[in-house]
């Protein structure tokens, strides 16, 4: 069974259709790269997966998004739950302005979670997954913004994965990072590929190429080619896929 | 260039004005120019107070020993007095013998104080004339009563007045915060666009109706619920004040706060939604907390708006100058007793530097809640980087 399946999924924004059609299964414990121009559509479908959509006004969706065999757009699903399963790591690294420890506690805080050592012991793990531990455990009190970009985005995933969710969104989460902690976050999302299903939104074609198992490429809100990583690198089915990896457009 | 530098001369000027007049309070005495209080030269009283010739005349100490004297009760004379002494013949028809009586008069009576116009002062007069302090800072910021009018002394008290002010202006706050942080929220966070489109404008008109409006309103409305409500004899109250000044801070504390809160980055509030918080445990764990400072100034430019509003609170609070006991109290503001009895006062008059000070007193009150603004608003921005 797959882990997440989308069949013929359409989305508009107002009356401007931003995805045609979509058919994608995506397999558990696999990493997926949706890459494309942009506005290809490619943010709008990976924020589909946690209905992230649904805060801005005026937006229609048809067809089926199911998470582990459930449809997530359809009636008596709660969002809420829906979204500490689907956990979101954003282009621009978010921490909150609060500290180290209450940015990966917020998870948790929200969800009830009261017990402060079982807390302590889950921030102290997700830090350590993200192989932030060692660099922060000792100003786990001071405020998030006083780390660098690349912690800061770490911390992000951290936050993301203190839930527990079972699904981790990505979106270009390393655009706004330099070489060296865009390789620290690609390492980490090929150790974390074990425990969690992973799907990445990227602009960049290399790092396409590093993380993931398959690919998606998506052009004008249509999904124009979508198979193993390799494969579509190498020897692409579509001539558009074609042009957009070897750089004739996009 | 030119334009604001013109405007600051005049914000200088109007201010500068304002202390000169306000500061002369100071070195006048609280009785009318032109009168003298006169003892028998035997009384060994040489000095009262403002409050205790007050006293005095009302007749609260009625013993020479209450204020340093022998054990006699005191004899009260004011001018139209003379004809329980004199007879018409006596004092003349043009008055001219009104001198010699009046020395007289004081010299025969030993538990006489007298207040007339010194014009009436014989050469030969005999009596102690009495001095009568400068007002002073203390009698003037804790006094209790004021009674600018009052006869033989002023009563220049401002404590009843800027407690009134703080009163009714805590009360609208009080009032205000919670709806308009309310009204913030749903307006930035929950109401569609096109809501917010229709509700945007019509917040702002509330600010542009002119104040009388609101008085007007107040006095019509919630006056009477007031009286109804708490079954009092009137229902100009401090309340009704509070309640008119907090519908009238609402504008501000609503647009700025809501302004505050969208400033939220759209990636905070994302960040939060997407690890399960709901949009509520969004909006106070994440949205209010970004806001404060904003929020915070909101509610201050609001009280300022409160505490400088005149109009409508002359119209609604009852405007009795005593200390409030309870918000069902008439109360009196600042601006309201400027604003009342600037017109009834002599240029140049204690009365009017009386008035003055109190504006100096409301100049620096807002002041310093400007300056507070400001001091939130640049941490705000120190914060967010």
């Amino acid at each position: 069974m797959y882990k997440i399946e989308s069949k013929n999924v359409d989305f508009y924004y107002g009356p401007s259709q931003a995805l045609k059609n979509i058919n994608i299964a995506i397999r558990s414990n696999t990493v997926t790269a949706l890459i494309g121009p942009s506005g290809c559509g490619k943010s709008t479908y990976l924020r589909l997966f946690n209905r992230m959509n649904d805060l801005i006004d005026d937006i229609k969706i048809s067809g089926q998004v199911m998470i582990d065999g459930e449809d997530i757009y359809g009636k008596g699903i709660n969002v809420d739950s829906l979204r500490k399963n689907v956990g979101m790591v954003f282009q621009k690294p978010n921490p909150f302005p609060k500290t180290i420890f209450e940015n990966v506690a917020y998870g948790l805080r929200v969800n009830g979670i009261k017990d402060k050592k079982f807390i302590e012991e889950r921030v102290e793990t997700s830090i350590k997954q993200v192989v932030l531990w060692d660099e922060v455990k000792d100003k786990l009190k001071k405020s998030a913004f006083e780390l660098s970009g690349g912690q800061q985005q770490r911390l992000c995933i951290a936050r993301a994965l203190a839930i527990q969710p079972s699904v981790i969104l990505m979106d270009e989460p390393t655009s706004a990072l330099d070489p060296i902690s865009t390789a620290k976050v690609e390492e980490l999302i090929y150790e974390l590929k074990a425990k969690y299903t992973i799907v990445i939104v990227t602009h960049n074609m290399q790092q396409a190429g590093r993380v993931s198992d398959r690919t998606a490429f998506f052009y004008l809100g249509e999904l124009v080619e979508y198979d193993e990583t390799k494969k579509l690198f190498t020897n692409p089915k579509q001539e558009r896929t074609q042009n957009y990896i070897t750089g004739r457009f996009g | 260039m030119l334009s604001s530098s013109i405007t600051s001369l005049t914000v200088v000027l109007i201010v500068v004005f304002l202390f000169k007049e306000g500061i002369g309070l100071f070195n006048q005495k609280p009785v009318e120019p032109g009168y003298v209080i006169a003892i028998n030269k035997n009384n060994k009283v040489k000095e009262l107070s403002s409050v205790q010739l007050k006293n005095i005349y009302d007749q609260k100490i009625t013993h020479w020993s209450e204020v340093g004297g022998t054990h006699d009760s005191i004899v009260l004379f004011q001018l139209e007095d003379i004809s329980n002494y004199y007879s018409d013949e006596q004092i003349g028809d043009n008055m001219q013998n009104l001198g010699s009586c009046m020395s007289r008069l004081v010299d025969s009576l030993p538990n006489i104080i007298a207040f007339f116009p010194d014009k009436y002062l014989d050469k030969k007069f005999q009596g102690t004339l009495l001095e009568v302090d400068k007002v002073t800072l203390h009698d003037f910021f804790a006094g209790k009563e004021w009674i600018p009018t009052a006869k033989p002394s002023a009563q220049l008290g401002v404590l009843p007045l800027i407690l009134g002010t703080l009163w009714v202006s805590l009360g609208a706050i009080l009032l205000a915060l919670p709806l308009g942080l309310a009204a913030a929220v749903y307006m930035s966070e929950i109401a569609n666009e096109r809501v917010r489109r229709i509700m945007k404008p019509l917040i702002e008109l509330l600010a542009g109706i002119p104040s009388v409006v609101y008085g007007f309103f107040g006095l019509v409305i919630i006056v009477p619920l007031i009286q109804k409500t708490f079954d009092l004899p009137v229902g100009e109250t401090g309340l009704a004040g509070s309640i008119v000044l907090g519908i009238m801070a609402l504008p501000t504390i609503i647009t700025i706060s809501e302004d505050a809160m969208r400033n939220t980055p759209r990636a905070m509030k994302e960040a939060s939604l997407a690890l399960g918080a709901s949009r509520w445990q969004t909006i106070y764990k994440v949205i209010i907390p970004y806001s404060i400072s904003g929020i915070s100034a909101g509610a201050i430019l609001g009280i300022g708006r409160a505490i400088g509003e005149t109009m409508a609170v002359l119209m609604v609070t009852g405007n009795a100058a005593v200390i409030p006991h309870s918000i069902l109290a008439p109360v009196r503001t600042i601006p309201a007793t400027i604003a009342a009895e600037l017109g009834e006062t002599s240029n140049g008059g204690l009365h009017y530097k009386a008035l003055f000070a109190l504006g100096c007193i409301l100049f620096l009150i807002t002041l310093f809640i400007n300056l507070t603004v400001e001091f939130i608003s640049n941490r705000q921005k120190h914060n967010k980087h």
